[in-house]
């Protein structure tokens, strides 16, 4: 089932019938999903329903039992070494953990790949660098190590660090679910900027409030399949299928 | 008394045999510096083999390490010195010591840098190949950086280990610092000589021994 | 062929097997009082180290620190050439023993200790506030914790120090390494020292494993 479109265009990311399976159990049963360019795609769904590992089969952390995937009409699915090195530079990936190294500055953070992987000159990547920390507004925090930032803090630099590489697209995996209540604001400040700026991008989360608000489109996810995809009021406010209902209703007790 | 402080810490007899201890100190410096950098080099190869995905580079790489963990070094050194000559490999001394302690320290090594570089979060790995880093450039700045620092006492008691380890050296008559200190006694009938020998092993390695404890300490401690 | 004429001639095996079957007991034996007596010196003396006393704590550590940096075969010459001068005169066995027990009981001091330090203060608080006295504290509570902790270094310890009976072969004690070296001399083959290989690594490659097994099943804990 998938959902037209808004725009009519070339779609920036395209996945088409895409499974996964861990040995025996299939964690992924063809899924469809477009996320036309500059459009923020919001997919939300119960815990274990495979959220994360669409997500990681978009940059082929995760290798896809089957299905492909392209990116601005690219095969990412048919990569190999040095050109899948070269895909995942234009597929920007924020984990849940943020996984910034804790040997390098918040500013080592945010240039290494660009030096290694992009080759970029030195001076270059570090005015690129102090660019996107700027972008997130912390610029001011580029001599710091990781251990030294609040979780807001370090999600906000792992932000940069892909942004500064020029991705097509953005990936989020629970940007804030990790965060205490109140850094969740500076964090959604950087992504509905991003958004306003035009980047495309797929995020998992369970900010209802902010999807409502901002998303272009909702995709419901549960038990590896996609159940419905719309506009956000048609997701919250006239959801069709049984398991998006049960789960709107779980999801807004928990928020009381 | 008496008779201890002369035989064991006669300072006259420490005073003749120093010349002779002194070169020797300097072969154990030129040993150390080889079967270190070689068993260093070694045990990040193999510890990368024992650890990767490819069957045909992991299993040969775990048979090595245990291979040669289980085979005592001087047994190892023996083989070498006197067994490789039956089949037309003559070696000096030096060399025979040097090929021995590869094979015995690269297995060590190996172990300790497997230990570090697992436990470096997989989350490390995926970040940095998310960003487009090739596997080896992951490795190398992001992995291994990380997995140093977490085993730094590891690869220093090590180290201490394979600096003690060259001492059997002297079983194959390599003139290093304890087959010196042998010989100065043999000549003077006095055990002086090896109790010289041994504080300069405790010069060099009390430090380093007293670091690790410190070290240790402060692992445990958080 | 003439590989296999070299290091695998069966005659020479046949002749020289009954000496090499009494040399492996030997080793064995003399690992097995290695072990216990190191083990349980050390054991003791982490315990005392406990108590906090400087008068205990200081000699503690100074043993530990030296039985770690000091390499084993200087020590041995020491004692097996020097103590005569005294007349204390030692086996070849006896110091072997005295030695390795004596390096092993100074690594697994330092090891419990360590995981006696990383037992979290609040479980002896636990203990002397539900009424145990300090002694019951240390054996029932801190101690197990301890223990396990310190397992997976302490095998790997107990392994490399069991392995040093090899060292024997210097002061002619009649373990594997010495019994296939002369055997080798006089057969001038390299046979037996093939024998010396396989049966260490009969002795020790299960050990080894068996230590790859442990480490895994108490990673946990670390
Ligand atoms: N490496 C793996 N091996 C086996 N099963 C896995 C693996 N990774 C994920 N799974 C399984 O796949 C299913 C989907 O996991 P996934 O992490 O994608 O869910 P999710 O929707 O992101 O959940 P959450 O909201 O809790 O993050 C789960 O049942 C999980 O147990
Ligand atoms: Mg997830």
């Amino acid at each position: 089932m998938t959902a037209p479109s808004p725009v009519h265009r070339r779609p920036m990311l395209e996945i088409n019938r895409l499974e996964k399976r861990f040995g025996e159990t299939r964690v992924l049963t063809s899924i469809d999903l477009s996320v036309a360019p500059g459009e923020l795609v919001f997919v939300i769904g119960p815990s274990g329903s495979g959220k994360s590992t669409m997500l990681r089969c978009c940059n082929r952390l995760e290798e896809p039992s089957s299905g492909t995937i392209l990116l601005d009409g690219e095969h990412v699915t048919d990569c190999r070494g040095a050109a899948l090195d070269r895909m995942r530079l234009k597929i920007g990936m924020v984990f849940q953990g943020f996984h910034l190294y804790p040997h390098k500055s918040v500013l080592g953070n945010v240039m290494l790949a660009q030096i290694r992987a992009l080759k970029r000159p030195k001076a270059e990547a570090k005015a690129r660098a102090m660019e996107m920390l700027e972008h997130v507004g912390l610029a001011h925090k580029a001599d710091a190590m990781p251990a030294e930032l609040s979780g807001g803090q370090q999600q906000r630099v792992a932000t940069a660090r892909a942004l500064a590489l020029d991705p097509k697209v953005m990936l989020f995996d629970e940007p804030t679910s990790a965060l205490d209540p109140e850094l969740v604001g500076s964090v959604l400040k950087v992504m509905r900027r991003l958004r306003d700026e035009g980047m495309t991008m797929l995020v998992v989360s369970h900010e209802m409030g902010f999807a409502r608000e901002a998303a272009d489109r909702v995709v419901f996810m549960d038990g590896g399949v996609v159940v419905e995809a719309g506009p956000p009021e048609a997701i919250f406010g006239n959801p069709q299928s049984d398991r998006l209902k049960s789960f709107l209703a779980r999801v807004s007790k928990d928020e009381e | 008394m008496g008779d201890f402080l002369d035989l064991f810490l006669n300072f006259e007899i420490m005073a003749k045999s120093w010349p002779l201890l002194a070169k020797g100190l300097g072969i154990t410096a030129k040993l150390c510096a080889a079967v270190i950098g070689l068993g260093l080099a070694g045990g990040l190869m193999l510890a990368l083999g024992a650890l990767s995905p490819r069957r045909w580079l992991k299993w040969p790489a775990i048979a090595f390490i245990d291979l040669f963990r289980a085979i005592p070094p001087l047994v190892l050194l023996v083989f070498v010195f006197s067994g490789l000559p039956f089949a037309g490999l003559d070696l000096t001394p030096f060399l025979a010591v040097v090929i021995a302690f590869f094979l015995n320290n690269s297995a060590y090594y190996a172990e300790v840098f497997r230990a570090g570089i697992q436990s470096v979060p997989k989350g490390q790995a995926e970040a940095a190949r998310a960003t487009g880093l090739s596997q080896p450039q992951a490795m190398l700045h992001v992995i291994l950086p990380q997995a140093v620092r977490n085993v730094l006492p590891d690869l220093l008691s090590n180290t201490v280990e394979v600096v003690k380890l060259t001492s059997l050296a002297s079983v194959v008559s390599l003139a290093e610092l304890l087959y010196s200190a042998n010989m100065a006694r043999s000549v003077t009938y006095n055990s002086s000589p090896l109790v010289l020998a041994a504080l300069i092993y405790l010069a060099i390695l009390w430090p380093l021994v007293r670091l690790i404890s410190r070290y240790q300490r402060g692992l445990a401690a958080h | 062929m003439k590989f296999l004429e070299t290091f695998f001639n069966g005659a020479v095996m046949a002749k020289y097997l009954p000496d090499l079957l009494g040399a492996i007991v030997t080793t064995l034996w003399l690992s097995a009082v290695i072990l216990a007596l190191g083990l349980s010196l050390g054991l003791v003396l982490a315990c005392l180290r406990c108590l906090g006393r400087w008068y205990l704590t200081l000699p503690i550590v100074a043993f530990a620190d030296i039985g770690r940096a000091l390499p084993p075969l200087v020590v041995i010459l020491i004692c097996y050439f020097g103590l005569p001068g005294l007349g204390i005169s030692l086996s070849g066995p006896a110091v072997l023993i005295l030695v390795l027990a004596g390096v092993l009981a100074a690594f697994a001091e330092e090891i419990f200790w360590a995981g006696l330090t990383a037992v979290p203060k609040g479980q002896w608080e636990a203990g002397r506030a539900t009424g145990l006295s300090f002694a019951r504290t240390l054996f029932e509570i801190a101690l197990p914790q301890a223990v396990r902790l310190g397992i997976p270094p302490l095998v790997n310890r107990a392994l490399a120090i069991t392995k040093m009976t090899a060292l024997g072969s210097v002061i002619g004690v009649k373990e594997i390494l010495s019994v296939s070296s002369s055997a080798q001399s006089f057969s001038g083959s390299a046979t037996p020292l093939t024998m010396a290989a396989l049966a260490y690594l009969a002795i020790f490659l299960p050990a080894v494993i068996l230590s790859r097994a442990l480490e895994r099943r108490f990673s946990w804990a670390v």
